[in-house]
């Protein structure tokens, strides 16, 4: 399990950095904490000639409120998230679907921009990202851009990033009032993946009435995506359990599932559909419903 | 031999003393291993399930920089095939045996043809690690590829791709045993028949440290010296000196030193360890390699992976009358070293089970494939046997509407000592199954159990009871049966006890302990045995260089054969020490009593001499009784008389998540028999090891090969789902004792009980649960959340 041999570049700033993407091109991939590229450099899948570990720039860690959203810094790790204090008490969904990656080791290591960079089809972030409504800011050499994540995932490991740009920070809406939001999956047995994942975030009107469902959907399809039939569905409705079934009966159109050992498309699409009833029913809990 | 009284330290829970060193990580593993000049060896492997090799280009590689050499096959001339170690053609006069077998080449780097995805064709070695990988993507092979063969079912059919000239149809071997005249009988006569496909996957190992060797040939004196991950150090010694490189195996020191893990895996001689050996005396260096996790999977000899037709006769009133098993055994691309024994002795002589059965036939046909080949595996043979009866027994049962608890007990063999002759060849030992059933059932509370069932199903809930009353057979023997039975080698043990001058003792074992604690268990019998602390004695063990001849560790033998011989050694110093302490105490050998570690004289309080005055006497022999040898070091060869039987009761409880099929284990209950027990929470962690790995099987581990390319497609521990500690309940465990009387101290044998007798009771409680819905078989494992899904989704009682 030796990698080919790589160049290695600690840049200390953003700048530095992107002169150094800007420099290698292709040649080149960020390491941002390294959970997912070293392996595949490791099974020589991945042979990047250089290796710009984003590891020691200063700025890209920590969270803080900004208004009203957190910003996370990309190189933010997994249990930073999972143990903040201030994502508990703002977010603490966020905090759920982090503990929820991995093993310790991983999350110690593994970072929130590293995660929604490499857009994993079965990583737990972007079905939460997609429900929390979340925006990517990326940094190249004309300045800073803010991605919507509806525009961030482009297809299998790809997302709107720029060659010769970095993902700096993660800005997530803290939820409105009377919102609740969970995210449940089902993982592999080995790799503890997402098989299916499923987050939902739900604001009830005083009526106890749906007035906006968002629910994002990962493992099943190249990328993760927004369902927005079952969106659709919950919108206007009181959500009992026939209303949330139906909703959710639409949970893997518009996904593109696809058939591998995890499980055939037909396993996949009925586990998006249970999985988007049960993380509705528990937003929908949680909204105070 | 008489029963030894277990005494002080015998059936005491000892803290494994070899731990320390493995938890604060001073294991000395090969891979640890430094020596000046090492090279580092990469192979280049066949990314192809089958294809024909036109021609290797090395030359790109060998100009590689830090590359010393390159090597294929053509290089290694004067090389054999790997044996195979056990020919079933030589097999004779067991009584209803019919057999044959196709011995197939296997070069350790092969130049004609690849079988599998994985077969090694060149290698490369070179000054680093690094160096050697990097070339070995450089060795360009012109492949033809050529359509594979992998599901088991289809190796043998018409229009398979061939593998071997030698093995027409790819069949191996046909195989039977039992008495088809008679079954076919008890099948005319019987009430009710049940006929169901059982297929038990093919699994990977997985030790936790990959296989590893280190060869060094030191060219000044001719001595090779292996280091190599391996459960039975003179085995390989003895199979690669005579068969394969025909080198002299008093110059070859074999040392497997702490290893992490075997299960069965690092019993077989590998390519890889023959072909650094034979490339350190080429080019009189250091050779070194260690497994990637890839190639762990990819080259670990696989296990299981039979497709069975199972039938059982039964009378009215639910007795067995008789037993029909048609089996494909799957041997993958090329025999591995003890692979024919597996499918046959030892999986045909253990469907008698615990039962009385009128009568048994079977027959099995074992098949080559473009797979990894398939040998033992923690169980080998008796898992797949106990799988297909306790899987056709509650399907019987269910047949006739009979409850499967009641069904089994009506067909106990009654409590035995001393012999009782199955069907299938074997005799057991000493049994009462009935005991350990009913001490399961107690701890369970079956009535309360099927109460809560049935209130939980008028819910909608799918709750289910699966069960498993096995038996185990360990400590094959004696030598001169397993000759008989085809084994191309005896399965005695040695143990050697060394005492030292000031009392100190050191025990060499041809056992190996790579996870089983011999440092502990077996250092507990001799400190009872000598009455001397436990911290005065050493376990030496794994090195063919001061441990004599002996046949290592798999199939449960080392507490039953390996410390039988100790125990022999033991014997033989205290009967010499008796000698001396008579001479010092001017009393006659006869006289002579020892024990809690001193020689006494019968009948004369205050006369005796302790067990450091009489070892410090033989070695300085001033004052000594004349005639005798000087020394106090004794060995002994232990070949058993018969094998020995472990049995017990398993009981597994489960829900089915109707929704999505994910099985969840609420609990799981274990009785084993075992004989008498050394080291309890020894005992225990094997059970519990055991009980996990065939929970493994049941829901989640299994090799899966794309039916098209023939590519592993679970070839990483991200897609082959090894049991996690989260996912197993805290198991309920209790044992009842029946000391076999083969050997002095009782000890049958513990480490494979749980993954033979776990996968069954988990798959039977799934069929329990699954009953509301018109469920009655399961064919295939693992019971993964879709499999059962898909199960519920088309059972007549789901909709």
């Amino acid at each position: 399990m030796y990698p080919a041999a790589f160049e290695y570049h600690a840049p200390t700033s953003v700048k530095e950095a992107l002169g150094l993407l800007g420099k290698l091109k292709d040649d080149a991939k960020l390491l941002a904490g390294g959970h997912s590229l070293i392996p595949m450099m490791k099974l020589r899948l991945a042979q990047p000639k250089h290796l710009i570990d984003l590891r020691k720039v200063a700025g890209l860690t920590g969270i803080k409120q900004d208004g009203n959203s957190l910003a996370f810094g990309a190189m933010t790790t997994h249990w930073e998230v999972e143990s903040s204090a201030l994502v508990k008490s703002k977010l603490a969904v966020l905090s759920e679907v982090a503990a929820l990656i991995g093993d310790p080791a991983v999350r110690n290591r593994g970072t929130i921009g590293g995660s929604l960079a490499h857009a994993d089809p079965a990583a737990d972030y972007p079905a939460a990202m997609i429900a929390l409504g979340a925006e990517m800011v990326c940094e190249g050499a004309k300045g800073r851009r803010t991605v919507k994540v509806d525009d961030w995932f482009k297809g299998l490991m790809t997302t709107a990033v720029g060659e010769e740009e970095i993902l700096v920070e993660v800005r997530v809406p803290v939820l409105p009032a009377s919102t609740g939001a969970a995210y449940l999956k089902f993982p592999h047995p080995a790799s503890r993946f997402a098989v299916v994942g499923v987050a939902a975030a739900v604001t009830l009107d005083s009526k106890g009435v749906c007035s906006k469902a968002s629910v994002g959907v990962t493992g099943a399809g190249t990328k993760a995506v927004r369902a927005k039939g079952v969106e659709a569905g919950c919108s206007g409705k009181k959500l009992d359990a026939a209303a949330i079934e139906a909703a959710a009966s639409k949970a893997a159109e518009g996904v593109d599932v696809q058939a591998d050992l995890q499980g055939s498309v037909e396993y996949k699409s009925h586990l998006c559909r249970v999985f988007a009833k049960r993380a509705i029913t528990e937003a929908v809990k949680r909204a105070g419903g | 031999m008489a029963t030894v009284a277990p005494d002080r330290l015998f059936g005491k829970s000892i803290k494994r003393r070899e731990d320390p060193r493995f938890i604060t990580g001073q294991g000395r593993y090969v891979d640890d291993l430094k020596l000046p000049g090492m090279t580092y060896a990469a192979f280049v492997r066949s990314p192809h399930a089958h294809a024909r090799i036109r021609k290797i280009d090395t030359a790109a590689a060998a100009r590689h920089p830090g590359v010393v050499a390159v090597f294929t096959g053509k290089d290694m001339t004067g090389v054999n095939s790997l044996p195979c170690g056990w020919d079933l053609r030589k097999a004779k006069n067991i009584p209803g045996v019919v057999q044959d077998l196709a011995i197939v080449p296997h070069m350790p780097l092969t130049s004609d043809a690849a079988r599998h995805v994985g077969d090694p064709v060149a290698v490369v070695i070179a000054d680093s690690q690094e160096a050697a990988i990097d070339a070995a993507e450089k060795v360009q092979v012109d492949w033809e590829p050529l359509p594979a063969v992998t599901v088991t079912e289809r190796a043998a059919q018409s229009g398979a791709p061939q593998l071997h000239a030698d093995a027409p149809g790819n069949v191996a071997f046909k195989w039977e045993i039992g008495d088809r005249n008679a079954t076919d009988a008890a099948f005319k006569g019987a009430a009710m028949t049940v006929k169901k496909r059982i297929v038990n996957q093919r699994l990977v190992a997985n030790a936790m440290e990959p296989r590893a060797c280190v060869a060094r040939y030191e060219d000044a004196t001719g001595d090779l010296t292996l280091w190599v991950t391996s459960q039975n150090p003179h085995v390989h010694r003895l199979l690669m000196c005579a068969f394969v490189l025909g080198i002299p195996e008093h110059k070859v020191r074999v040392i497997a030193p702490d290893v992490g893990g075997g299960f069965g895996s690092k019993i077989f001689l590998y390519n890889e360890e023959v072909i650094c050996s034979w490339a350190s005396r080429r080019l009189k260096r250091p050779v070194r390699w260690t497994a990637t996790r890839r190639e762990a999977y990819l080259t670990d000899a696989h296990g299981r992976d039979h497709v069975t037709d199972a039938e059982i006769a039964l009378s009215r009133d639910g007795k067995i009358l008789g037993l029909r098993v048609k089996t494909t055994a799957n041997l993958g691309a090329y025999l591995s070293t003890f692979a024919p024994a597996v499918p046959t002795f030892l999986y045909g002589t253990l469907l008698n089970g615990v039962y009385t059965i009128g009568a048994i036939h079977c027959e099995v046909t074992g098949v080559f494939s473009n797979t990894t080949a398939v040998d033992a595996y923690r169980g080998a043979g008796r898992p797949e046997a106990c799988y297909a009866i306790e899987r056709i027994v509650e399907a019987g049962a269910r047949g006739l509407g009979m409850d499967v608890a009641e069904l089994r007990k009506k067909n106990f063999i009654p409590k035995f000592s001393g012999a009782y002759q199955t069907h299938v060849a074997v005799s057991y030992d000493s049994g009462d199954y009935g005991a350990a059933w009913d001490r399961m059932l107690q701890m369970l509370d079956y009535k309360k159990f099927r109460a809560e069932q049935e209130a939980a199903r008028k819910q909608g809930r799918l709750l289910g009871i699966g069960f498993s009353a096995y038996i185990e057979a360990c400590s094959i023997a004696p030598s001169k049966l397993v000759g008989a039975l085809g084994a191309g080698a005896g399965l005695y043990e040695s143990g050697k006890v060394r005492v030292h001058p000031t009392g100190m003792v050191t025990v060499f074992t041809g056992s190996h302990s790579h996870g089983q604690g011999h440092e502990t268990t077996f250092a507990q019998l001799v400190a009872d045995k000598l009455g001397i602390p436990i911290e005065q004695v050493d376990i030496v063990h794994g090195d063919t260089g001061s441990v004599a001849f002996g046949m290592g560790t798999y199939g449960s033998r080392s507490a039953s054969v390996g410390g039988t011989a100790i125990l022999m050694s033991l014997n033989k110093v205290i009967e010499k020490g008796k000698k001396i302490a008579a001479h010092l105490l001017e009393a006659s050998p006869g006289d002579i009593d020892f024990s809690g570690g001193e020689f006494r004289v019968k009948g004369a309080p205050g006369k005796a001499v302790p067990f450091g005055a009489v070892s410090l006497t033989a070695y300085v022999p001033h004052n000594y009784p004349e005639g005798l040898e000087p020394g106090l070091e004794e060995t002994s060869f232990y070949d058993p008389s018969n094998f020995c039987f472990p049995f017990g009761a398993h009981a597994c409880v489960v829900e089915v998540e109707r929704e999505t099929g994910n099985v969840r284990i609420l609990r799981y209950l274990a009785v084993d028999d075992v004989g008498n027990v050394i080291n309890p929470m020894i005992v225990d962690g094997m059970v519990h090891g055991g009980i996990a790995q065939g929970v493994g099987q049941a829901l989640w581990e299994g090799a899966v090969y794309d039916g098209q390319s023939g590519q592993l497609m679970t070839g990483s521990m991200m897609d082959y789902a090894l049991p996690k500690a989260d996912m197993l309940p805290m198991y309920e465990t209790d044992r009842t004792v029946t000391p076999t009387p083969v050997n002095p101290m009782g000890v049958k044998g513990a480490g494979e009980t749980g993954t033979i007798a776990s996968p069954p009771a988990v798959v039977n409680a799934v069929v329990d649960a699954l009953a509301p819905l018109g469920v009655d078989h399961i064919e295939a494992m693992p019971l993964t959340a879709e499999r059962v899904w898909k199960i519920i989704q088309g059972a007549k009682g789901a909709r």
